[in-house]
């Protein structure tokens, strides 16, 4: 399920129960609401970078809906792939290029660098709406 | 090896062909059954190349252009034009090529290299490094170079009774892994080396070390172990890889492993630095000192592999 889904979900939710006439406090959940979800829509940035054949930081934590970017710092190309496949490869970064993906499933994605396997990092995504 | 006959251990008798292996490329001799490699060029090599001699140059990494070394084209050629000038009795039969040909496995990298390495005017047998197999079907390394080959690229072929045996440790890569060469190849292997006696001498090259340099920089192969295991019934074997940029040797047995220069640039020797990065600072007016070819022969009765590398420099 995409963030933005499961957002719009809880969005509904919260408007239903404050329709339906709710305390006060649900009340102030759906005006909350609003702000909530738009910090959470406007993907927050993460950024890992690739120097002397190491991924800095070497674990990552962010909420879903975060889009990482790999920068490759080092004079020699590096490549993202997912330990398992969970998420898309990169194609061979040289010098000063970067990728990105859009993590929108919580859970842990391991990852190399598929010139040099040795160099291996994480990435921890939590739900944004725990 | 001379036709005189000497009384080190190479006299006529005991030599059954010579390798030359040239610098920016190591000239290997093939004597008996046990490469050793000659000095680059010179008496040494005139007087031993008899027999089957063959080059070697490794990691010319076209489209490299950062420090220490904007033109890896430019040291390319320095290197072809090192192997042109070779004063050897015989024309040396054939050149490998122990990978990272490309940066970045871009058509025209390989374009470039094959300009230069054509003017060799040898046969080239290539086997690929990481850095050729970077586009996602690997297919500017496989089109170019694979024909006839297996699996990613591997292959074996005899010459002078030497059996060499091309091997890829660079495909199928692990998460938190070396170099691999994985199960088809290994069962490729072990039938490949079936049936042959045991005198036969194998020179085995692929380009990630086969043995295990330094783990935490990924410089060894996965499941090498077990590709030696099959190699082990034989009275010679050597084994030449690239990877590193730089010298190193081990003798373990009859296997003889050597790892040759780049062509492009030097990298650090194990640990003496944060990254197997290149060496950026390395002085410009002395990075021919660091690049080059070897040369290896081979003599009866030698377990050793003597081998004499020769940089494009000094």
């Amino acid at each position: 399920m995409s963030v933005s889904k499961s957002l719009s979900n809880t969005m509904r939710s919260a408007l239903v129960a404050a329709g339906l006439g709710a305390a006060t406090a649900t009340m102030l959940a759906a005006v909350v609401l609003p702000g909530w979800a738009q910090n959470a829509t406007q993907a927050s940035a993460g950024a890992i970078s690739i120097d002397n054949f190491t991924f800095t930081p070497q674990t990552l934590t962010v909420k879903a809906g975060t889009t990482v970017t790999w920068t490759n710092k080092d004079d020699i190309p590096h490549g993202i792939a997912s330990q398992n496949n969970a998420f898309a490869i990169s194609k061979a970064l040289d010098t000063d290029d970067n990728y990105s993906f859009t993590f929108t499933t919580p859970g842990a994605y391991q990852y190399f660098c598929y010139v040099h396997p040795h160099m291996t990092g994480t990435i921890v995504v939590e739900p944004n709406n725990g | 090896m001379s036709e005189s006959g000497r009384d080190d251990g190479v006299s006529r008798r005991k030599v059954l062909e010579c390798m030359t292996w040239v610098g920016t490329g190591v000239l290997w001799t093939v004597s008996g059954g046990v490469p050793h490699s000659l000095g680059i060029m010179g008496e040494a090599a005139a007087a031993e190349a008899r027999g089957l001699t063959f080059l070697q140059i490794s990691d010319s990494h076209i489209g490299f252009h950062l420090p220490p070394n904007p033109n890896a084209l430019g040291t390319l050629e320095e290197a072809i034009t090192k192997v042109n000038a070779l004063t050897l009795p015989q024309k040396p039969a054939f050149m490998i090529h122990t990978g990272d040909i490309s940066h970045l496995s871009l058509e025209a990298q390989f374009d470039d290299a094959d300009k230069v390495i054509s003017q060799a005017r040898l046969d080239v047998h290539y086997v690929p490094g990481e850095h050729d197999f970077l586009d996602p079907d690997r297919k500017f390394y496989l089109d170019r170079y694979g024909r006839g080959t297996k699996g990613a690229g591997w292959y074996s072929f005899d010459a002078n009774g030497v059996h060499f045996i091309g091997l890829v440790n660079v495909f199928n890569l692990k998460g938190g892994g070396m170099g691999d060469l994985g199960a088809e190849q290994l069962e490729w292997l072990e039938a490949d080396l079936k049936g042959r006696s045991a005198s036969t001498p194998i020179v085995v090259f692929a380009h990630i070390p086969l043995w295990t340099i330094y783990p935490e920089w990924g410089w060894g192969t996965d499941d090498s172990a077990q590709a030696l295991s099959y190699l082990k019934r034989f009275g010679s074997v050597t084994v030449l890889n690239g990877h590193i940029h730089q010298i190193m040797q081990k003798v373990e047995g009859n296997v003889t492993f050597h790892t040759a220069r780049s062509t492009a640039f030097p990298q650090p020797a194990p640990g003496t630095a944060p990254s197997p990065g290149p060496i950026k600072d390395f002085p410009a007016d002395k990075l021919g000192t660091v690049l080059g070819i070897a040369n290896v022969t081979f003599k009866q009765n030698e377990q050793r592999l003597a081998i004499v590398d020769s940089p494009l420099q000094g």
